[in-house]
C-alpha cells in the first residue's frame, strides 16, 4: 500500500496503516507549547483536566517567544507563573526569552526530527515539516489534553503534492516560492489536507522552513519536505519513511523556479499575491526583517548583502529581529548584524516581536511595513489603520534602501539612480 | 428568535480578536469585550445568547488563539454557519463546544431572524427552512458533552477512540 509521507507518519505514530480520511488518536512525539499560549494551558490542564503531572516532561519543549522579554506587569506575571511551572513539572526542554522563535529553535536543537509527529500551541508549527516532521498547531484546549495523555485525535489529512522544477533565479528566494504558492492555491486551498514539497534538494532546512511555515497560510493541516538533498545528510530519516511514487495525492501542483519573479502579498490578505513588477510604487515607513518565515542568519545575509555600503532610507524605520540567539551570533560572527546596524537598522530580541502586534515595533495609523512574515491580516502588527505587504529578505532590503518597495534586481543593477530615486 | 450576524470571506482570527486583545496582555476578564472589535464594532455590545453567524469560506483562518471561538463563546454564539472553516479554529471551537454547521448559508441577510434547532440541524428562516448538514454522531457527542474537556472527563477518552 503506497502513502503519502503524511499517511507514513500517522501509521508510525498510530501503530498500525492509516488512510486519508480516517480519524484517529495517536500518541504524539513531542508537545511545544509558547509562552502566550502556555498561562491558559496550564490551567485548562491542571483545573478543567485535573491532571497533576504533565505525561512526559522530556517530550514537552516549552519557549518565551511571543512577547519576549516581557511587555506588560500582565505578561511578566503570566511568564514568571510559566517558569515555575516549567521547574515543578521537571520540564528539561525550556527555552527563556531571547533564545529564539519555537520553530526555529527546536530544529537548530535537533529537537525536530524525521517522521516525528510534532503538535504546537502556535498555528506556524507546521515548520517542522522542514525537517520531514508531521508539525501541526492545536489551541488551548488540544494543547492541554496532548500534555495530559501524551495523545491526540487526527483526521489523516489528504496530501497535494508540490514539484518544482529548476532552480531559483538572481534575486529571488524560498519566500517568492511561498508566496507564489499561497496566490495559486488560495488561503483556503489546502484546508484540512497535507502538502509535500519535491524537487527541493537543493534548498538548506532554513529555506525549507521558509515554504513550510507558510503552509498555514493555505489552511495546511501540515507542510512536508521531501526528507532528500544534501541538507538532510546530518538527519536521520527513519527507514519507513521514503517517498512512494504510487501514493495517492488529491492535488498535483508544479512550479518553474527558473521562471519565478519576485513576489509580494499586498493588503490585507495573505494570498493576495502579484509579482512584484506588477505593483506600482508603493512607500513604506516600516521595513521588519524576522520572524519564523525569514529571520534566519541566512535572510539576515541575504539583506546585508544589499545593504553593505548603503543606508536605510531616512523615512524609513528598519527593524531586525533575528529568529534566534544563535542567528544573531552567527550574524555577529561575520560582520551581518555590524552592516545592517551601520546602515541604520535597528536590532530586536530574539523572538515574534511585532509580528503580532504586542510590542517591540507595533505598527502605527498610516503606517505601512514591508515585511518578511508570515500575515499582513489588517490589524494584526498593531494599528487596523497599517497596512503589511509581505516579502522576501531581498526585497525588504531593497525597498529599505529605496524607501519605496523595490526590486533587489533594480538595486543591484543600477545602486546609484535607486539609492537617489 | 435569533438574530444573523453576515460576515465575508476569510475571516481570520486577528479579525476575531486581535493579537494584542489577548488574555495574555490585558487579561481573561475582559475577552467578552473582544470579538470583531475592530472588524465589526457594533457586534460585541449588540450581540444575544443564541445569535448565529453566517460566514463566507474559509472563517477563522490565521493563529491557533483559542480566545477567538472563546470569546465568542463567551458572547453566547449559538452556532456558526460557514461554508468551510480553517482547521484549527474548527478543532478549537468544537472542543469548546461551539456547534458548526458547513453550509453557504451567504444568501442570508445580515440582522435575519432566524430559530435554530440545532440537534436536528433544521434553520427556520423567513424564507423557508434550511435542512443543515449534520456533522458526524462523536462530534454532536461532544456538543452534547459540552466541550472536549468534559467528553473525556466523563467517558475516559478521546471521541471516537474504543472504550478500554
Amino acid at each position: 500500500m503506497s502513502q503519502t509521507l503524511a499517511e507514513q507518519i500517522l501509521s508510525q505514530t498510530a501503530g498500525r496503516p492509516v488512510r486519508a480520511g480516517e480519524v484517529i488518536t495517536t500518541p504524539v512525539d513531542l508537545a511545544m507549547v509558547h509562552d502566550s499560549i502556555a498561562p491558559s494551558v496550564i490551567r485548562v490542564l491542571h483545573e478543567e483536566l485535573g491532571a497533576e503531572r504533565v505525561w512526559d516532561p522530556e517530550r514537552i519543549a516549552v519557549a518565551i517567544d511571543h512577547v519576549a522579554p516581557a511587555a506588560t506587569v500582565q505578561t511578566a506575571e503570566q511568564q514568571n507563573r510559566v517558569r515555575a511551572w516549567v521547574r515543578a513539572q521537571g520540564i528539561r526542554h525550556f527555552f527563556e526569552q531571547g533564545r529564539g522563535i519555537a520553530h526555529q529553535v527546536l530544529v537548530e536543537e535537533g529537537l525536530a526530527q524525521p517522521g516525528m509527529l510534532i503538535v504546537g500551541s502556535d498555528s506556524h508549527s507546521t515548520a517542522y515539516g522542514a525537517v520531514a516532521a508531521f508539525g501541526t498547531g492545536m489551541g488551548t484546549t488540544d494543547m492541554a489534553l496532548a500534555l495530559a495523555t501524551g495523545r491526540t485525535w487526527l483526521r489523516v489529512p489528504e496530501t497535494i503534492r508540490i514539484t518544482a522544477h529548476g532552480r531559483l533565479g538572481f534575486g529571488v528566494s524560498a519566500k517568492d516560492v511561498a508566496l507564489k504558492l499561497a496566490r495559486e492555491l488560495r488561503a483556503d486551498g489546502a484546508t484540512y489536507q497535507a502538502i509535500e514539497y519535491h524537487g527541493f534538494d537543493d534548498f538548506s532546512i532554513g529555506e525549507r522552513m521558509t515554504l513550510t511555515t507558510m503552509a498555514i497560510e493555505v489552511g495546511a493541516k501540515a507542510g512536508i519536505v521531501a526528507p532528500t538533498g544534501a541538507a538532510m545528510a546530518e538527519r536521520p530519516v527513519p527507514a519507513w519513511l521514503r517517498v512512494q511514487p504510487e501514493a495517492r495525492y488529491s492535488r498535483s501542483l508544479s512550479i518553474d523556479l527558473e521562471r519565478l519573479e519576485p513576489q509580494i502579498a499586498v493588503p490585507h490578505q495573505v494570498d493576495n499575491v502579484v509579482d512584484l513588477a506588477e505593483l506600482g510604487r508603493v512607500e513604506v515607513t516600516v521595513v521588519y526583517l524576522g520572524t519564523c518565515t525569514n529571520g534566519r542568519y541566512e535572510d539576515l545575509a541575504a539583506a546585508a548583502r544589499l545593504l553593505r555600503g548603503r543606508r536605510v532610507h531616512p523615512r524609513v524605520r528598519m527593524l531586525v529581529v533575528p529568529a534566534s540567539r544563535d542567528a544573531l551570533q552567527q550574524a555577529i560572527a561575520d560582520g551581518t548584524l555590524a552592516t545592517l546596524l551601520e546602515a541604520g537598522a535597528a536590532l530586536g530580541t530574539p523572538g515574534c516581536g511585532a509580528c503580532i502586534g504586542r510590542h517591540m515595533g507595533v505598527l502605527g495609523p498610516g503606517d505601512v511595513c514591508l515585511f518578511t512574515g508570515n500575515r499582513n491580516f489588517r490589524g494584526r502588527m498593531g494599528s487596523p489603520e497599517a497596512r503589511i505587504y509581505l516579502a522576501s529578505p531581498e526585497v525588504a532590503a531593497a525597498t529599505a534602501i529605496t524607501g519605496y518597495i523595490t526590486d533587489p534586481r533594480a538595486v543591484l543593477d543600477d545602486a546609484p539612480s535607486a539609492v537617489a530615486a | 428568535m435569533s438574530r444573523v450576524w453576515r460576515f465575508g470571506n476569510d475571516i481570520n482570527t486577528d479579525q476575531i480578536v486581535p493579537g494584542r486583545y489577548a488574555p495574555y496582555m490585558t487579561g481573561e476578564a475582559e475577552l467578552r469585550k473582544y470579538p470583531f472589535i475592530e472588524a465589526r464594532p457594533d457586534f460585541a455590545p449588540n450581540v444575544q445568547p443564541g445569535d448565529i453567524i453566517v460566514a463566507g469560506r474559509n472563517f477563522g483562518c490565521g493563529s491557533s488563539r483559542e480566545y477567538a471561538p472563546q470569546a465568542l463563546k463567551l458572547v453566547g454564539i449559538g452556532a456558526i454557519i460557514a461554508p468551510s472553516f480553517a482547521r484549527i479554529f474548527f478543532r478549537n471551537a468544537l472542543n469548546l463546544g461551539i456547534p458548526l454547521f458547513e453550509a453557504d448559508l451567504t444568501w442570508l441577510a445580515d440582522g435575519t431572524e432566524v430559530t435554530l434547532d440545532r440537534d436536528q440541524g433544521l434553520l427556520h428562516t423567513p424564507q423557508g427552512t434550511v435542512q443543515l448538514p449534520q456533522p458526524p454522531a462523536w462530534m454532536r457527542e461532544v456538543w452534547a458533552a459540552g466541550g472536549i474537556v468534559p467528553y473525556v472527563r466523563r467517558y475516559g477518552r478521546f471521541p471516537g477512540e474504543a472504550a478500554a
